[in-house]
């Protein structure tokens, strides 16, 4: 593996600070006044001129959630949040909002850069291949402040937009889709984003297209004491492909910030999509001060017959990681796949998984988790495989594995598997383990140091997941991990 | 949802209410039943809510609390255990127990095998006996509402005390008699001291169509180097709620064996807690359950490797017929200094029919880094290439699918060494399978 | 005898078999040969039946009676016997236990008393010695942890023992090796009678110098494109099967 040269040489580039995109952007802001109440939705709403129907969801939302007890059946602790310590609007001060790229901040395209995130379709094209362009759309706290290509991919009929503008210019498709796989009551979080998402992406393929290039957005806390509420909807109507990656980083503070995203996909007859996450919001100190509280409800819904779902993520940020991404399999022969690889290092709590909910006849689903503890760390893999009674010819293959780094650390594996079909055949493995003594001692007999031999042996046991990546996302995911758990070893 | 108050059940009244006018005349340390009672109350009957009974649920399965049976008269003790039948063929010193009291008219304690010591525990609790420090050894099983119950309304079982090697089984017998529904709490405290050994057999019984809800519990507290073989059947009557708890703490370079053999009762659920408290201990717990009609069962396990270097396997074998429902939730703790811990769980399940429902929960909670921890479940039909085989052979459908069911059971039972309760076990998967054909 | 008329056999809506006729006699040995995919392994399963299959068309009667609408153990019963190529492992069924299981239902089935214990013992015996079987390969379960050639041998002693009227062999000689192969071999030989007929389903010639057929078909997607003599097979050997492969694409 060549990147893993690479990957050595940047842990060792990297200090004690290992958090890279800790930085702060400067720029005037505004803001909606602190806390949470009808007038801040009324606000937001109003912010984004979204139609009536609209603001009624969200206040209907936000009525719901006062009724709501927050979760606490995962193992995750942290103090109570107080809810109306928060700004649930921010955005950079340039209203009306900017038509094209030379109308945004200096400041903030400066920040992109920095975080290695090409806005420019000129810098993107110069030396890419057209087949592995992303487009972006680049999300600065509660907005969008670009997306690119949107053009190009008009012309393919792809629909890829911040969600504000989609409920404005496509409000039939949005108001069909928007809650039909997350329900505004799903959960304690989910219902809270209903009420007061502010930004995030739409994306809709129409039938029988192949999306041209892969879409990506882009998410960047800024501010402090903000929250950020993104809901992303992606539809592939029938027979159509798309590809989608999701990336986050945040700058350093001593303060905890909610991030409660909900993100939905349907996925129709025939079509596919795949869902990459490499999720590294900034992970709090190693005295645990600090981080994003990172409480998300993803969720797809293979409503057509053979349709496909995949969700892919790397989890290395975030000081509490509480993410579910699910897949309803309700159309017949459709498969889900779950791909995930979560580190945990410092005082980081994880406790993520998926669901695969059969529903349809000779649904399958694939699931594969690899975690890695270390520091302090708790990483938990939760997970439910359920299949129900007309769930004929169903099947499931789980394999989840954990690795221990240093005996500080928690790994944990709870998985429920139900079956009420006798024809659905369900196989579950976990194994729990720690780089073996043998393995250390034969890289450092070839000469590797304990890092670098840790590092080979984390890449390879990650393996079969990274493989799931786009490429270049890949070899950052695999950079990412090994500087998550540098300082562990030894 | 700890701050809402709910309206109690029915059947959580009528355990109040039969606490109320038990607790003066139960025996012995009136605190620790009232601090269980106290605890169980707080929860109530526990329900899907609660994470650990999120498969069963008792405040919907125990719609009535039966009324705790009083102690049988001689003439209907003897009545009762002359019908029982589960592993009767087995020689062994019998400890019988009839509606959850102990029938010590029974017992010839003059000539108890050598090793062997057996004290009454109603008599134990009332004297204040020096063994009942050695109760409830696994402090965490005080958490469980189940456990609390029988804590609360214990009125009679044994204390059995081993110091050497004991080749004949003991067998604690509980049958439960009589038509009108009773509640029982046995309670069976067993001590197996430093490099001691036993057979220890349970089976319990009662007759079918009675509504009878025992609640047994056995604590095991064996020994270092002690060697401890236990084999539990569950041959209850087609209408009980049976429940049980097995709680061990078990010492440094012992041997334990257990195996749950689920055959009986409407509705049942047995917990095991276990604790390895020594190095270089080495455990193994199996279950085998079959079920049909619309019978369900639970199977709960927590081990926890408190000690380094231990070895532990567990190995859940689940046939479900007709609309049962199987329930399997195991899961192994590793502390932080448990290292080298090794330790393997698996639940294997089998659905016969269309209806059937299997719940599968393997977990594992690990804080230790020089470990190697497994778990697997799978859950599906049998094998139709194998059974094609089979019948390709001449071996019509509903045998060869007893055979295959038998070869899936056999693997949870082999480990079972006394010839005699082998084959009883193994009449008894034959048993059930006859009954389906 | 065995007669198959305009057999059609689809899985999974793919065609398998495309109006398959074959006739074998009694006593008769007809070898079936043909390229891999040409839908042989497919025919025995359908003459034993197996679920996955579905039959379009056509019928297979045993002695003039449709065996299609048996299930798998009436067939056994009524005299059908497949050696399977690759033969289950069942584990925690100990090879007595099934042989057994096996012989005792068929004869049940066709209204004969079960075989007492040491009798049945003395039978396995006689034919595990034939075929070279240890004694302590009969104790363990069914073909686990067997060689190949041991499972194979295993399909034979069956095969003495439960004394079929029609026998299949699929690739039988596929995985064994040279000594294996003549104790098999001399094992089906030994079962040559009049009143029993064989279908050798290979893709080689070599089985056959073993086992002599009395008759070749030649068999190219779902078909028997081609029927002779034994010198059918040695031509086949020389020459491939390439001029039967042209008719695939067809």
């Amino acid at each position: 593996m060549p990147a893993v040269q690479e990957t050595i040489d940047q842990v060792r580039s990297i200090d004690v600070d290992q958090y890279k995109y800790g930085f702060e952007t400067e720029v005037e802001m505004e803001k909606a006044p602190k806390g949470l109440s009808e007038d801040v939705i009324r606000f937001i709403s109003a912010k984004k001129g979204e139609p009536e129907w609209m603001l009624q969801w969200r206040l209907d939302a936000y009525k719901r959630w006062l009724t709501m007890r927050e979760p606490n059946w995962a193992r995750v602790s942290y103090d109570k949040i107080d809810y109306n310590d928060i700004y649930y609007y921010a955005a950079p001060k340039n209203n009306p909002a900017p038509k094209s790229l030379d109308e945004v901040d200096p400041e903030i395209l400066k920040t992109y850069e920095k975080l290695g995130i090409p806005l420019r379709e000129q810098e993107i094209l110069a030396g890419v291949e057209p087949q592995n362009r992303v487009a972006v759309d680049a999300v600065f706290d509660s907005v969008s402040v670009a997306t690119t290509f949107k053009e190009e991919l008009a012309k393919a009929g792809v629909i890829f937009m911040p969600i504000s503008e989609a409920i404005r210019e496509y409000p039939d498709l949005v108001r069909q889709y928007l809650g039909s796989v997350v329900p505004v009551t799903d959960n304690y979080f989910a219902t809270l984003n209903s009420a007061v998402f502010t930004d995030g992406s739409f994306v809709y393929i129409p039938p029988g297209v192949r999306c041209p290039m892969e879409l990506s957005t882009y998410f960047r806390i800024n501010e402090k004491n903000t929250g950020q509420f993104e809901r992303t909807l992606i539809i592939a109507d029938k027979g159509s492909y798309v590809s989608y990656l999701e990336g986050c980083t945040a700058p350093k503070r001593d303060e905890n910030q909610l991030h409660a995203a909900v993100v939905e996909l349907v996925a129709l007859d025939d079509a596919e999509i795949k869902y990459s996450t490499v999720q590294n919001w900034y992970p709090g100190d190693a005295q645990g001060r600090g981080g994003i509280y990172n409480f998300v409800t993803k969720r797809g819904d293979c409503r057509g017959r053979n349709s496909v779902i995949t969700w892919t993520q790397v989890e290395t940020g975030s000081a509490i990681t509480w993410k579910y991404p699910s897949c309803i399999l309700r159309g017949d022969n459709s498969r889900g796949e779950f791909y995930s690889i979560a580190v945990s290092n410092g005082m980081q709590q994880v406790d993520s998984g998926t669901k695969m909910i059969h529903l349809g006849k000779n649904t399958t689903s694939r699931i594969i988790s690899k975690g890695i503890a270390a520091g302090k760390s708790d990483n938990t893999y939760r997970g439910l495989v359920s299949a129900h009674r007309k769930a004929t010819g169903a099947r499931n293959f789980t394999n989840c594995d954990s690795l221990l780094i240093g005996n500080q650390c928690g790994a944990h594996t709870v998985p429920y598997i139900e079956s009420k079909n006798a024809s659905a055949v369900f196989e579950h493995e976990a194994t729990t383990s720690k780089i073996s003594e043998d393995q250390m001692f034969y890289c450092q007999q070839r000469g590797l140091s304990e890092e670098e031999a840790t590092a080979l042996i984390v890449n390879g046991f990650v393996k079969d997941v990274l493989q799931q990546l786009p490429m270049e996302f890949a070899v950052e995911a695999q950079k990412l991990i090994s500087i998550s758990l540098e300082g562990s070893v030894g | 949802m700890a701050d809402v108050t709910l309206m109690k059940t029915p059947a959580e009244t009528a355990l109040a209410q039969a606490y109320e006018s038990a607790k003066a005349i139960l025996p012995g340390n009136v605190e620790s039943r009232a601090e269980a009672f106290e605890l169980f109350t707080r929860s109530g009957l526990p329900h899907r809510r609660v994470e650990e009974f999120k498969y069963t649920d008792l405040r919907a399965l125990m719609r009535e609390a039966a009324p705790f049976a009083g102690t049988p008269t001689a003439s209907e003790a003897k009545a009762a255990l002359q019908s029982a039948k589960a592993l009767a063929g087995v020689e062994a010193l019998q400890v019988p127990f009839v509606n959850g009291h102990f029938v010590r008219d029974a017992v010839d304690f003059g000539s108890l095998p050598e090793g062997v010591e057996i004290v009454p525990l109603a008599e134990a609790l009332a004297s204040g006996h020096d063994w009942l420090a050695r109760l409830s050894p696994v402090a965490w099983a005080r958490q469980n509402p189940v456990y609390q119950l029988n804590t609360a309304f214990m009125a009679d079982g044994v204390m059995l005390r081993v110091t050497g090697q004991v080749e004949t089984p003991v067998h604690l017998r509980f049958v439960t008699a009589g038509n009108s529904a009773v509640a029982t709490a046995t309670r069976v405290l067993v001590l197996v001291e430093e490099g001691a050994s036993v057979t220890l057999l349970e089976s319990h019984e009662s007759p079918n169509g009675a509504n009878h809800q025992p609640n047994d519990v056995i604590e095991m507290v064996a020994g270092d180097r002690s060697n401890v073989r236990h084999v539990r059947l569950n041959a209850e009557g087609d209408g009980a709620l049976a429940l049980s708890t097995l709680t061990l703490k078990v010492g440094a370079e012992a041997e334990f064996f257990s195996i749950n053999v689920v055959a009986g009762a409407a509705t049942s659920r047995h917990q095991v807690f276990a604790i390895l408290d020594g190095e270089n201990t080495k455990a193994r717990i199996n279950g085998m359950t079959m079920v049909k009609g619309g019978q369900h069962a639970d199977s709960t396990l927590v081990v926890e490797h408190a000690a380094p270097n231990c070895e532990s396997r567990e190995l859940f074998k689940t046939v479900i017929d007709g609309e049962a429902t199987g329930v399997f939730q195991g899961k192994i703790i590793v502390p932080h200094h448990a290292q080298k811990t090794d330790g393997r769980m698996m639940s294997a399940a089998v659905l016969l029919s269309e209806g059937g429902t299997m719940n599968n929960k393997p977990e594992l909670e690990i804080f230790a880094d020089d470990v190697q921890c497994a778990h697997g479940a799978t859950c599906g039909q049998l094998d139709e290439d194998l059974l094609f085989y089979l019948m390709a052979r001449g071996i019509p459908r509903k045998e060869a699918e007893s055979l295959m069911v038998q070869a899936f059971l056999g693997e949870a039972v082999e480990f079972v060494e006394h010839e005699g309760v082998h084959d009883a076990l193994v009449s008894v998967v034959e048993g059930w399978l006859r009954a389906r054909a | 005898m065995l007669e198959i008329k305009n057999l059609v056999v689809q899985i999974e809506d793919k065609r398998i078999l495309n109006g398959l006729n074959l006739t074998v006699n009694n006593g008769e040995i007809a070898a079936i040969m043909g390229p891999n995919g040409s839908g042989k392994s497919t025919l025995s399963y359908v003459i034993a039946g197996k679920e996955d299959y579905e039959v379009l068309d056509g019928e297979i009667l045993l002695d003039g009676q449709n065996v299609l609408e048996m299930e798998p153990d009436e067939r056994a019963a009524a005299g059908i016997f497949l050696a399977f190529q690759y033969p289950l492992e069942i584990p925690g069924v100990a090879s007595m236990t099934f042989l057994k299981a096996a012989l005792n239902a068929q004869r049940k089935a066709r209204g004969e008393e079960e075989l007492t214990t040491p009798d049945f013992i003395k039978r396995v015996n006689a034919a595990a010695q034939q075929l070279e079987i240890p004694k302590d390969m009969l104790k363990r379960a069914l073909n686990v942890g067997f060689s190949g050639g041991e499972k194979k041998r295993m399909e034979i002693l069956q095969m003495a023992l439960l004394q079929p009227t029609f026998c299949i062999l699929d690739e039988t000689d596929s995985g064994l090796d040279i000594d294996a192969l003549r104790i098999v071999s001399e094992g089906v030989n030994a079962l040559r009678s009049p009143d029993r007929s064989f279908l050798v389903i290979t893709h080689y010639q070599r089985l056959l110098n073993h086992i002599v057929p009395d008759t070749v078909h030649v068999m190219s997607s779902g078909r028997i494109v081609k029927s002779g003599g034994k010198e059918l097979a040695l031509e086949l050997e020389a020459n491939g099967y390439a001029d039967y492969r042209t008719s695939e694409a067809a």
